[in-house]
């Protein structure tokens, strides 16, 4: 390397940038959001990969080999088969790919419908703003999950069904918390000059406010995804999500209930899967929400 | 006080009604006819016709919702196919238990959450502090069914401690005065039956508490770490006053409002998680009347539950309220 002084710039240049750069990472390395983000890593790894790491066909039967408990290295089924002889851990890989795939739909949907009634009703105040507030109002009223519960009482099995059953509810936090947000930016400086220099309201709100009530749509939406993972398990369990024909978790514990007294691992695995998946989603939320705004406390969660 | 009371109450009005609304468009909007629907499988043509009439089906929506919104009101729910009672009765006869076992879950969320969340407070990045910590995220994450088979099949599998499924021992408790069981058998002196209760009822409430008891853990440490920087709480030491003391009289008194807010806040998940977990445990309650309503395509039975879950939940939030303004006299209620 030379010593000239516009190589030293440069070399300072660079310095800054990468001391700004730590700046910008430290506080992403806490444990929590390492901790997090590894488990949810480990999810979407195990989801997309399925068909690659899965040593069976997750709906395969062999009747003559149901039940085999775990054999780890040292047979063909490493977490064991179920009644039918399913192979237990490639069905864990397919049920990851599901939960990722309903949570993920549900918690986009949710998050566009509650932050896009709560900038209008927020941002227009007065007479939207009561009907919105009334709907959000109304739909609160019931038990988390137990609205879910009866639209599928109602309208039957089906991956849609399920998915607009999970989103009946989780749009509420986002709705909420964005209201409440858009209520105070239509006040502020730039969207008086925005609206002075003669931008339409449905201008305003897509260039100045929505992208104002992305931070905390983001922080709700991680513990919706949560939230939405165990809901689906919940009811896949119930026998209410999606059809018996797609491995899910929920559906396994269900099995897994039924031979609770001879064969543990049917149960096990699953359940373990559900768990560390919702823990890591936590941790992330939770080290993103310190990041963010500490005052979106608890305000995503609480949503069966 | 009184005319708050009053003045909430009526506030909570258009909102129930607006339940029923969105319920009985819940089930006008189902697939197929509302009559095929609410007939069982077996019901022929004629069946089918005369039921539209009786049941008004024949008739514009709005008479049909006036209709069914006046029979509600007077307890009419309709008849359950399953089992051929009145929807109300069979609802009425199952809430005790699942009260029961709501209450059992919030006290033993209380006894686990309390001390620990208090220890966590009063000593921030201690080991307990962690522990407390890893306690939290453990409560909140645990998919509460889940947790429940594994204490099936743990404490009732392997040990074999208590029983895994039902709500009594046939036989050991006496005739129901109140209907919950263990309140019973203790207005009875019926010490064994009481015991019985008991055994039945830990499994399912420390599966069903689980959520609540990180939460209530969580929220306990921040109140108590917040409260002990608190002047009036420095102004006790300063006087020399023993730092348990401090702790229990002056911090852990103003950190169980939040707690109450908690409960409050955690008690709708408590009861649509009850559904699953009493699913889990064949615990008798409204929750796997619900699910048993669903799998018999019962539809009065899942209509009429739905109703009572949600007015009922409407009722506790309204309570709780009340009750919040009385345990701190800060909120006003002359608004």
């Amino acid at each position: 390397m030379t010593n000239s002084p516009a190589s030293h710039a440069a070399q300072a240049l660079v310095e800054t940038k990468v001391s700004e750069f730590r700046k910008k990472l430290r506080p992403w390395l806490k444990p929590k959001i390492i901790m997090g983000g590894s488990l949810v890593f480990l999810l979407v790894f195990m989801g997309v990969l399925a068909p690659v790491l899965s040593p069976f066909d997750p709906n395969l039967q062999n009747l003559s080999n149901t039940l085999k408990a775990p054999q780890w290295w040292g047979g063909d089924h490493f977490l064991g088969t179920d009644h039918v002889g399913r192979d237990i851990l490639s069905r864990i890989f397919y049920g990851a790919r599901i939960s990722l795939v309903i949570a993920g739909t549900v918690v986009v949907i949710s998050g566009v419908i509650g932050v896009g009634l709560g900038a209008i009703s927020g941002y227009f105040a007065g007479r939207t703003d009561f009907f919105i507030q009334k709907l959000v109002e109304v739909v609160w009223a019931f038990p988390p999950l137990l609205l879910a519960i009866a639209v599928l009482a109602f309208f039957g099995q089906g991956l849609w069904i399920l998915i607009a059953a999970l989103v009946a509810q989780r749009w509420i936090p986002y709705c909420r918390v964005s209201r409440g947000q858009a209520l105070s930016l239509r006040t502020r400086d730039f969207v008086d000059a925005a609206r002075s220099l003669g931008a339409r309201d449905t201008r305003i709100i897509i260039k100045h406010i929505l992208p104002n009530l992305m931070q905390a749509a983001m922080v709700i939406g991680t513990f919706a995804m949560a939230t939405a993972i165990i809901s689906e398990a919940s009811l896949s369990f119930l026998g209410l999500g999606v059809p018996p024909e797609i491995p899910t978790w929920g559906s396994m514990l269900a099995d897994g209930r039924a031979y609770i007294s001879t064969s543990w691992w049917l149960a096990l695995f699953p359940g373990l899967c559900i768990f560390f998946t919702v823990l890591g989603i936590n941790l992330l939320g939770d080290g993103m929400r310190d990041i963010f705004d500490p005052r979106l406390k608890r305000s995503g969660s609480g949503v069966g | 006080m009184f005319s708050y009371i009053v003045r909430r109450m009526i506030g909570t009005l258009p909102v129930m009604l607006l339940i029923s609304l969105l319920v009985f468009m819940l089930v006008q909007a189902a697939p197929g006819d509302p009559a095929d629907i609410l007939l069982s499988d077996e019901a022929s043509k004629e069946d089918i016709e005369e039921a539209r009439q009786r049941w008004g089906l024949d008739q514009p929506v709005y008479v049909q919702y006036w209709r069914f919104l006046v029979a509600a009101l007077q307890g009419d729910l309709g008849m359950s196919f399953r089992y051929a009672d009145p929807v109300l009765l069979l609802i009425v006869e199952r809430l005790p238990a699942t009260i029961e076992l709501a209450v059992f879950s919030i006290l033993i969320a209380i006894v686990v959450a309390l001390p620990l969340g208090v220890w966590a407070g009063a000593r921030p990045n201690s080991w307990a502090d962690n522990l407390g910590s890893i306690v939290g995220f453990f409560g909140i994450s645990m998919p509460n069914f889940w947790f429940g088979i594994m204490l099936i099949l743990v404490v009732s599998g392997v040990f074999n401690l208590l029983p895994s499924a039902g709500r009594e021992t046939y036989g050991i408790p006496g005739d129901p005065i109140t209907g919950f069981y263990i309140l019973d058998s203790i207005i009875q002196r019926n010490w064994t039956a009481v015991w019985d209760g008991l055994k039945y009822i830990i499994l399912p409430a420390t599966a069903l508490g689980t959520n609540m008891m990180g939460i209530m853990m969580r929220v306990t440490r921040s109140s108590v770490l917040e409260v002990m920087h608190e002047d009036y709480v420095t102004t006790a030491r300063a006087k020399g006053v023993k730092e348990s003391r401090v702790l229990w009289h002056h911090a852990v008194r103003n950190a169980l409002i939040p707690i109450i807010t908690v409960v409050g806040l955690e008690l709708g998940t408590l009861l649509s998680g009850s559904i699953i977990v009493e699913t889990v445990f064949s615990w008798p309650g409204g929750g796997s009347l619900l699910i048993t309503a669903i799998t018999a395509r019962d539809y009065p039975l899942i209509t009429g539950t739905v109703l009572t879950y949600t007015f009922a939940f409407v009722m506790i939030n309204f309570i709780i309220d009340i009750l919040y303004g009385l345990i701190d006299p800060r909120i006003r209620f002359d608004k």
